[in-house]
């Protein structure tokens, strides 16, 4: 589904952002991106969703490979990718059903579908009630449910969500985590970067730790390999 | 194309402020350059009603059969320059002379014998009306045997030549630069509303709208208010236009089609101006 190979990142100004990441991630699978700020998180979920292009390596998600890739098959692959964000990134001056809804009309969806679509993956995320409400008359948690609403009404089969609890308090936090957990259940893939270690320690879904840019940890190969380090 | 039309009007609903202030500033943008074109335009009239004027008068001897000055003209008619020639007898130059110079009238009353020749009078075309030409076909003219004296205004030829280039140069230069500060104010009153929406751009980038979904409504927006800006600067120069007519100066105003012609240079500059910034925007994101 996802596949980093050897993926070297620099800045324009030749810093590196991330040092030979490789990892895989199968459909399905829940994924948790861990590390300090700056660690290099980001620029993984970053590369996935093709805002930006490694400067070596491959990256491969969903069919799509970085090589290959070109400007116009960059809207093809997001719409095979939900993104969530810390800071919901919803349209002020639209309602909920709205802001769902535009995920739709910018795909090309056929009006009849766009609605009831719209509704149904509201209603999937508890917000069915607030479908006219304003994102200023939401809660964060509420707020962050119909972003995570828009990021799912294409189907993706990935969903990136980038410190999607960091604005939240305890009890959002632990409502918007079920969800992801529910969308994973029904198969959608998670990658999800965090930096709240009780997040990480309550499951046992998969680890991926940065450090300055480079892997660190992954529980997928140091805990079935006993401890030996991708690098 | 109807999500297209909705989102390009939403924008002029969910900022009418900004809206309003594109259009106008648009509008004004346009209605200097229009009022310097209103100019050039009556400039240019009045100057094509001098040009007219421009004239070469050949003299003919003394008893020139009027067969002999019949078969000249047909030569001189077969010039490329020239697009008409009248004979002026020596009798009509007389009645001319009369009714003309009405201070002198006691002089030509009195006269038992007309002193004054008769003539050709040599028109040119558009286009030959400068001092080359005239000099070029009088030149031409000499050469009949018959051409008492040829006579052109010269200097006043010249002078006009000079008026001619003059505006030229100086309608091009102004033109042009009205013209460029119309297209950066259009420009940046157009970044203005794109950046606006950045925001808006972002997401549907992420939501994975292709660039030209995102480009299409604001290529709408900047051609609707393109448009909306040209009539508003037609309706502002026919105002300044009523204005000055009315009591001081008298002139003539846009065509139709030069009108349309300024409505779609709006259009076109709004079209332009975002699709700039636009692309500006999604090569930057």
């Amino acid at each position: 589904m996802i596949r980093f190979d050897r993926v070297f990142m620099a800045y324009p100004k030749g810093a590196l952002a991330l040092k030979d990441v490789s990892f895989h991630v199968a459909k399905g699978e829940f994924v948790f991106l861990t590390g300090h700020s700056g660690a290099g998180k980001s620029t993984v979920l970053r590369l996935i969703y093709a805002e930006d292009l490694p400067t070596s390596g491959e990256v491969r998600v969903s069919g799509f490979a970085t090589s290959r890739l070109k400007g116009r098959d960059i809207p093809k692959l997001r719409r095979r990718i939900g993104i969530v964000f810390q800071d919901f990134r919803l349209l002020e001056d639209r309602t909920a059903e709205e802001n769902v809804a535009f995920a739709l009309e910018v795909t090309g969806t056929r009006r009849s579908v766009i609605a009831p679509k719209a509704m149904r993956v509201l209603a999937q995320v508890g917000l069915a009630a607030k479908a006219q409400a304003y994102p200023r008359e939401l809660s964060g948690g509420e707020q962050q449910r119909v972003a995570i609403a828009r990021a799912l009404v294409n189907d993706p089969p990935v969903l990136l969500a980038d410190e999607p609890t960091g604005n939240l308090d305890e009890r959002a936090t632990r409502g918007v985590f079920q969800l992801l957990r529910d969308i994973n259940a029904n198969g959608t893939a998670v990658a999800m970067a965090t930096h709240d270690l009780d997040l990480v320690r309550q499951t046992t879904y998969r680890t991926i730790e940065l450090q300055d840019g480079a892997v660190v940890f992954d529980s997928a190969v140091d805990e079935s390999e006993s401890g030996r380090a991708v690098r | 194309m109807r999500l297209v039309i909705r989102e390009a009007l939403l924008s002029f609903r969910r900022a009418p402020a900004l809206s309003v202030l594109s259009v106008t500033t648009i509008a004004f943008a346009l209605f200097v350059f229009g009022l310097f074109a209103l100019t050039a335009l009556n400039l240019r009239a009045a100057l094509q009603q001098v040009e007219e004027r421009v004239e070469i008068v050949m003299y003919l001897m003394r008893g020139t059969p009027v067969e002999v000055a019949t078969m000249a003209i047909g030569d001189i008619e077969t010039f490329p320059e020239v697009a008409e020639v009248a004979y002026v007898t020596e009798d009509q130059a007389l009645e001319r002379a009369r009714d003309e110079l009405v201070e002198l009238q006691g002089v030509f009353e009195d006269l038992s014998v007309n002193p004054l020749p008769a003539s050709l009078e040599v028109r040119l075309k558009p286009g030959y009306r400068d001092v080359e030409h005239v000099r070029a076909v009088a030149q031409r003219l000499e050469g009949f045997r018959f051409a008492e004296d040829i006579r052109y205004g010269g200097d006043w030829v010249s002078k006009l030549d000079r008026l001619r280039n003059l505006a030229g140069a100086v309608g091009l230069v102004i033109g042009g630069a009205f013209a460029m500060a119309a297209v950066i104010i259009i420009g940046t009153t157009i970044r203005m509303s794109v950046l606006h929406r950045a925001r808006e751009i972002e997401i549907m980038r992420l939501v994975g709208a292709t660039d030209g979904f995102i480009r299409r409504p604001f290529l709408l927006d900047g051609a609707i208010k393109g448009a909306f800006g040209g009539l508003a600067a037609i309706v502002l120069c026919f105002a300044a236009y009523a204005a000055l007519t009315r009591n001081i100066l008298q002139g003539t105003f846009f065509t139709t089609q030069q009108s349309i012609l300024l409505v779609m240079a709006g259009t076109a500059l709004g079209l332009a101006a975002s699709s700039m910034s636009v692309g500006r925007h999604l090569r930057k994101v």
